[in-house]
């Protein structure tokens, strides 16, 4: 990592308390939140939390929806979807850290209806990247970066005093 | 195709390219199986079963020996996967006819086959046609003579991480027909690669064979002393049809001495539990209560076994294919 590279990340944490703003006034206490792993599911507790929603939080792992199933294979760490509430007629919120091509949300969505018709789905995002490859863009956004082609940003969770951290790192490829 | 003779299921990678023998595979491959197979088990317990990383991907069942229950267990995976799926029983067509058993290969390849799920009586058949396939087919081993039932004693393995956690303080106890069982083989190899420090087998004399402990494992005649404090008691069917000459007076007799009722359990641990492969010879080798029981894991296994076969069958179409 370059120092000239981490003087452009973004602050996760304003990014977060940004993203909160725009969705407190819409989100009700029966909505739905998903978060997509790992980051997405960091983002998700966080928001989950703060927005004081009675229906339990969800997580999806895209694993076994990816488009680059042929190329890349299964993945080595696949996490477990869980969603512990009815999707049906429900209003969803998915969550995921970085937006960039718009595949790993095509494949989430596509894994929530295989839980039933959701009544809407709403994008929350951390960071978008820019890039996108799909018809997707976020409804609720923390902010924007630009990044080359070779690089990609990755949200960590660290703990400090007071309490949980989240930050980016840039990942030179 | 060529495949490395040490290891002829992992690719030049070490991918898991197919799965014909447990014997072979290191830790970390086993325990990516078992993990995929964690969250496939999510997917089946979900209103649509079903995830598309098989669509378009023909998966073959070749069963040139009969078993409806480990063919249909295929099956679902395969769908479940989204795969097309074609059965065959080759015991009653074209080999019946004189086809050798590599021609049938060789013709279900050029229809455009990606996966064979192969059952065979002679041990090392998987192997044979995973030597002579293209390289884009995989192969997988749903048993072959006594050798090897793999994905048995993978789905074994998950049900004993699902109930125990974990392998490194465990005493497993195998019993029943060891000769002639490729899930005993197939269990001792698993257990010993995920580091399981004392299993036992137990069975007559006549149904040991006189090697087994070169693989590790103790020896017991007698089943009262074997079963004593272990956490996992796995029981085998006793095999009539394999059975050839006079290995046992009878299935009473096999019952009175080896067979697992509440009395005999009771020697085991209080929270140890009890796997069969099925189908079970009720009053042969386990007695209806204990197959019944508060500590059989049974049919927890079944659905495990679902979930353990999708886990391969996508992890080997996966693979990386140079």
């Amino acid at each position: 990592m370059n120092r000239a590279a981490l003087q452009q990340l973004p602050q996760a944490e304003q990014l977060l308390a940004r993203l909160l703003d725009q969705m407190k006034p819409v989100v009700g206490p029966d909505t739905g939140i998903i978060g997509i792993h790992t980051g997405g599911v960091w983002i998700a507790q966080r928001l989950h939390a703060a927005l004081n929603i009675q229906v339990p939080l969800g997580t999806v792992d895209v694993s076994f929806y990816r488009d680059d199933f042929e190329a890349k294979g299964l993945h080595r760490d696949i996490k477990t979807s869980d969603i512990p509430f009815d999707v049906e007629d429900r209003r969803l919120i998915l969550v995921d850290d970085v937006l960039y091509t718009g595949r790993t949300i095509r494949a989430a969505m596509n894994v929530l209806f295989d839980y039933g018709r959701p009544a809407s789905i709403k994008l929350a995002a951390l960071v978008d990247r820019g890039g996108r490859e799909l018809p997707v863009a976020a409804d609720f956004l923390g902010g924007t970066i630009s990044l080359a082609v070779s690089q990609s940003v990755a949200l960590t969770r660290g703990h400090d005093n007071d309490g949980e951290h989240l930050s980016f790192v840039l990942h030179e490829n | 195709m060529w495949l490395d003779p040490r290891n002829p299921q992992l690719n030049k990678n070490g991918e898991l390219n197919h799965l014909l023998s447990i014997e072979g595979l290191p830790a970390d491959v086993l325990r990516q199986i078992l993990d995929a197979a964690e969250s496939f088990v999510g997917v089946t317990q979900r209103e649509v079963k079903k995830v598309p990383l098989l669509r378009g991907k023909s998966v073959f069942n070749i069963f040139f020996e009969n078993s409806t229950r480990t063919r249909t267990t295929f099956e679902i995976a395969a769908k479940r996967l989204s795969a097309d799926v074609i059965n065959l029983a080759i015991a009653q067509s074209s080999t019946s006819k004189g086809e050798s058993m590599l021609d049938t290969v060789a013709n279900l390849a050029a229809m455009q086959a990606d996966m064979f799920v192969v059952r065979h009586a002679a041990s090392g058949a998987p192997y044979l046609i995973a030597k002579h396939v293209g390289q884009d087919i995989h192969v997988i081993n749903a048993g072959d003579g006594r050798h090897q039932h793999p994905t048995q004693g993978l789905l074994d393995m998950y049900t004993i991480r699902h109930y125990k956690k974990d392998f490194t303080n465990l005493r497993v106890a195998i019993i029943g027909d060891i000769l002639h069982s490729r899930v005993a083989r197939s269990q001792i190899h698993a257990l010993t690669t995920l580091g399981c420090p004392e299993i036992r087998v137990i069975g007559p004399r006549t149904l040991i064979p006189a090697d087994i402990r070169s693989l590790g494992v103790q020896v017991y005649h007698d089943l009262k002393e074997g079963l004593k404090d272990v956490d996992v008691v796995s029981t085998l069917r006793l095999q009539n049809e394999r059975m050839k000459g006079a290995l046992l007076a009878s299935g009473q007799e096999f019952y009175k001495y080896y067979g697992i009722t509440d009395d005999k359990l009771a020697l085991a641990k209080p929270d140890a539990i009890v796997l069969h492969p099925g189908p079970m010879n009720r009053g042969v080798e386990i007695d209806s209560s204990v197959a019944d029981g508060g500590q059989s894991v049974i049919l927890p296994q079944v659905n495990f076994g679902i979930a353990i076969r999708m886990a391969v069958m996508s992890i080997v179409a996966g693979s990386w294919r140079g």
